[in-house]
């Protein structure tokens, strides 16, 4: 059975097991999010060692179409961010072969 | 930032909790993350983005320096979608 692991989850784990009141681990959780957005905004690459690092990437304009309409219309220039797993991450993932766990 | 300079700023944002609570959360929440993708669940952060799994068919690869053909196991590989406020506040001028 595959679930979703959302805020609300992470905030009651920090509740249960690093004893944090539900408050605090509200505002932990959405900190921790938040801290990382604001580095991306301001143009940093986010390293989180064993898990994985957040990028950027300026891309140019391309020409792009309306699929509805086939319109031609510019995708303008954009700053985009990317994900890289690291190994680690990687590796407890690839093991995910069994069909029965297949998302 | 790097994972010690993220805890810094969450120390620093809690200054009434230890130090500790702060590396300790940051190590766990990355934890329930890196878990939650081993077992095959999807992680939705609204406002932040989704990480999903991919899956890559098995293949035939070729060994690069020998040229030799070896057989390349199906896998599963970690994608991350942002999320609009996260892209919106990324791009440049957005």
């Amino acid at each position: 059975m595959n679930v979703t692991l959302t805020k609300a989850e992470l905030a009651d784990l920090l509740f249960e097991q690093v004893g944090l009141n539900k408050r605090e681990a509200k505002d932990m959780v959405e900190g921790f999010f938040e801290e990382i957005r604001t580095a991306l905004e301001r143009g940093d690459s986010v390293k989180l060692s064993g898990f994985g690092n957040f990028q950027l990437r300026d891309k140019p304009q391309r020409p792009g179409r309306n699929p509805k309409t086939g319109e031609e219309i510019p995708i303008t220039a954009r700053r985009v961010v990317t994900f890289h797993a690291s190994q680690k991450l990687k590796a407890a993932v690839e093991e995910l072969s069994d069909a029965s766990k297949q998302p | 930032m790097t994972k010690s300079e993220l805890i810094a700023q969450l120390a620093a944002r809690f200054p009434q909790l230890v130090a500790k609570d702060a590396d300790y959360a940051v190590k766990m929440i990355l934890d329930a993350m890196t878990d939650a993708l081993a077992r095959g669940d999807r992680i939705e952060i609204r406002g932040f983005g989704s990480f999903a799994l991919n899956y890559r068919p098995p293949r035939t690869g070729r060994n690069p320096k020998s040229g030799d053909k070896v057989h390349v196991p199906e896998k599963y590989v970690p994608h991350f979608k942002a999320g609009k406020e996260l892209r919106e506040r990324v791009d440049i001028g957005g």
